[in-house]
């Protein structure tokens, strides 16, 4: 057997992809074949590490070097200084956004320093495309102990007492819910994994499904075992074809290797897991309506109960869960329910993966134990906000969620006191906004997408979304009134109290939660016709201060619609009724003179 | 090839767990001198023949490479240090010299004298 002295790891998640590492990859084999090293250097594509911002990464290991913002042409660098010479690349490496000081080692970054890294463990550290690196790194051995020794009953007691809560937002007690499903009668039982992540800016389960595709797979045969079920489907979104391809991978090399099958391991337990891909609705991420897509049939939510424990796919017990769900339950076998307890707060135990976007330095994937603030996240984690702006707000759970004030950020992250402060936790999206980003835009946004992926079939959701919007849309342009505050928060409530569905009941929380903290930036748009942040068009008004203004008519000549006027060595003035809003005059003024608010 | 037992699988598990061991960083690490002087010397014969000896006797340890260090003279310079213990630098390392301070030092503890250099404080 060959022996690698070093490991290259480039990594292949989404992010690094799409920034080029396949060609990084390529350049690094070919390097490596010139100088004769191809023998001694294995070079590995990996999942997503999690620091997005810094992409395409390379850890050279065994040192644990760290090289970001790589580029085909660093690749000559990496393999004659560090894998030749073994000197580190310094230009390459992490600096520290503060004190410019570089950090070589991957697990010294800041930014890993308070994470805690169960479900992600593998993710950048394998291939993600081969199963013996799964098992090298002991996967498979959880169903290896279940099959081996333990019964049902045991399994989901030991899930019951991990305290493992939903981590597709709803937080429900995981043990309970297959407890649920193993007692309901009917035959034959089947399990389901949600990987239909669509709210904007989550990516954790995609990352997941695409670094370390056989986590969910162990964890979904498990359950499989303790809920007595025979068939499995992966529901994963189309717009992932990453995903897809590395699970269908996995899938395969599974069966291949007898863990997935009939009579896995000997056992006499059989299990096939099929893969469904989506076809493009936020809608068919609500459990009813995913296992109506399965079926065939038009994606829309029904009523429940009958829950899928008890009626699900073709009318027989199905237990859904969220991939990072099945992906926690590996470990909980392998070290014990007590162990995952031990992480966490009193009623919501363990990590949660956090995808961490918006105004922030570090914009990325980060795992963290539960109860750490939200302060602790977006600064020590996230490396605060970038070029000197004031923090403002932070969206957590996408379009479910809630926008949470800057007197938030201490707050613990756990199910319970998220949802006292009027946010979700949500799957795990976490937008940062600063000073700069209008929360009436925000609020909009969020309802527009929401409009949009609306199944139509109950009147609260179909009709009150697009009123509300109206309402947003109203204020946005100036013409909003008082009363339509109370309005907008009566209709709110009726939908969230009304409607069929989660997507109905709570696409309301943006607007809920906006007004209960920012109360007065709605107040500005509509009394004083005015967006603080600068950002809602019509409410802009751009003017020039006279005092900078030298008359040069350099915005004279680039107003599209000559709504400047002054003639040389005039202080100029900018016709606010012809004015267009375009913003060319403000780009073009080279001494600062015109400001927009 | 199919697994039929939780065996099979424990099997399967051993034998792979070489391929990720560079990842994981062993106890014991050898690291060898890659200057220019270093290389200039036959450094690369000696690093390659250290590969070798490590596979062929399938033994678990990080092989690092360092710049020169000043010791132009007496390169190539072969460092192993084993847990615990001091730092050893051989000097004038030839690949013949290679077996002998894998199958002493490296894998026995022995310090092979006549090719030490100097001694890590």
């Amino acid at each position: 057997m060959n022996l690698f002295r070093a490991h290259g790891l480039v990594c292949g998640g989404t992010g690094c992809t799409s920034g080029g590492s396949p060609e990084i990859r390529a350049r690094l084999e070919k390097e490596l074949a010139a100088k004769g090293l191809d023998k001694e250097v294995k070079v590995v594509t990996t999942g997503c590490h999690g620091l997005c911002e810094m992409g395409p990464l390379v850890i050279v290991y065994p040192e644990g070097t760290m090289y970001t913002h790589v580029t085909p042409d660093d690749v000559p660098d990496i393999v004659n200084e560090h894998l030749y010479k073994g000197r580190i690349v310094q230009r390459l490496l992490y600096k520290e956004p503060l004190t410019e000081e570089k950090v070589p080692h991957y697990g010294d970054l800041p930014f890993y320093q308070k994470q805690k890294r169960v479900v992600l463990q593998n993710c950048g550290y394998i291939n993600p495309e081969r199963i013996e690196e799964y098992i090298a790194r002991g996967g498979y051995s959880a169903l290896a102990k279940v099959l081996g020794e333990m019964t049902p009953e045991e399994v989901i007691a030991e899930v019951k007492k991990s305290g493992l809560r939903g981590r597709g937002g709803a937080g429900f007690p995981t043990g309970l819910k297959w407890e649920f499903c193993r007692k309901a009668p009917g035959e034959p039982k089947y399990v389901v994994c949600n990987g239909d992540e669509g709210d904007p800016g989550a990516f954790m389960d995609r990352s997941v499904m695409e670094g370390d595709p056989h986590r969910v797979l162990e964890g979904m045969i498990i359950g499989a075992y303790a809920i007595g079920a025979s068939e499995g489907y992966i529901y994963v979104r189309a717009e992932y074809p990453l995903a897809v391809k590395r699970l269908r991978i996995a899938t395969k090399q599974a069966e291949e290797l007898g863990l997935l099958g009939d009579n896995i391991l000997g056992s006499g337990f059989s299990f096939r897991i099929h893969i469904k891909e989506g076809a493009g609705a936020f809608v068919c991420g609500e459990e009813t309506a995913l296992m109506a897509s399965i079926m065939g049939q038009r994606g829309m939510p029904r009523p429940r109960p009958p829950f899928p424990a008890n009626q699900g796919l073709w009318d027989k017990p199905t237990n859904i869960n969220n991939v990072e769900t099945w992906a926690n339950i590996p470990d909980i076998i392998l070290k014990g329910g007590d162990w995952f307890a031990s992480m966490g707060t009193e009623k919501s135990k363990g990590t949660k993966v956090f995808a961490l976007t918006g105004k922030v330095r570090n914009t990325g994937l980060v795992e963290v134990p539960m109860g750490i603030t939200l302060r602790e996240i977006i600064f020590d984690i996230g490396g605060g906000i970038p070029n000197g702006k004031k923090f403002k707000a932070v969206q957590i759970g996408g379009p479910s969620g809630g926008c949470l004030p800057e007197s938030q950020l201490d707050l613990p992250v756990d199910y319970e006191s998220l949802t006292g402060a009027g946010a979700i936790m949500g799957s795990g999206g976490l937008v940062v906004m600063d000073e700069d980003t209008c929360i009436v835009d925000v609020a909009r946004f969020f309802l527009n997408f929401t409009r949009s992926e609306s199944c139509g079939k109950c009147t609260p959701c179909r009709e009150g979304i697009k009123r509300m919007l109206e309402i947003l849309d109203r204020i946005a342009a100036g013409k909003g009134k008082m009363e339509d505050l109370d309005l907008l928060e009566r209709t709110a409530l009726v939908v969230k109290q009304s409607a069929l569905c989660g997507l109905g009941q709570t696409a309301p929380n943006p607007i809920l939660s906006t007004l209960r903290y920012f109360r007065d930036e709605y107040v500005t748009h509509i009394q004083d016709k005015r967006c603080p942040a600068g950002v809602c068009a019509a409410l802009l008004v751009y003017r020039i201060k006279p005092e900078l203004c030298r008359g040069c008519t350099a915005c004279t000549r680039v107003c599209p619609v000559g709504a400047i006027s002054g003639t040389r060595k005039e202080v100029h003035f900018i016709d606010p009724d012809k004015c267009i809003k375009c913003g060319a005059c403000m780009e073009r003024c080279p001494f600062g003179a015109i400001v927009r608010g | 090839m199919t697994l039929k037992s939780l065996d099979d699988l424990r099997r399967l598990r051993e034998e792979v767990q070489k391929e990720i061991e560079t990842r994981q960083g062993a106890e014991v690490q050898i690291i060898v001198g890659m200057g220019t002087c270093g290389i200039a010397a036959g450094a690369r014969e000696v690093m390659t023949a250290i590969l070798e000896e490590l596979a062929r006797r399938n033994i678990k340890a990080t092989v690092l490479q360092t710049g020169c260090i000043g010791m132009c003279e007496k390169e190539p310079l072969v460092d192993v240090v084993r847990p615990g213990e001091k730092r050893i630098t051989y000097g004038h390392v030839t690949p013949r010299d290679v077996p002998r301070i894998i199958g002493e030092h490296v894998v026995n503890g022995r310090i092979v004298e006549d090719l030490v250099v100097g001694r890590a404080n």
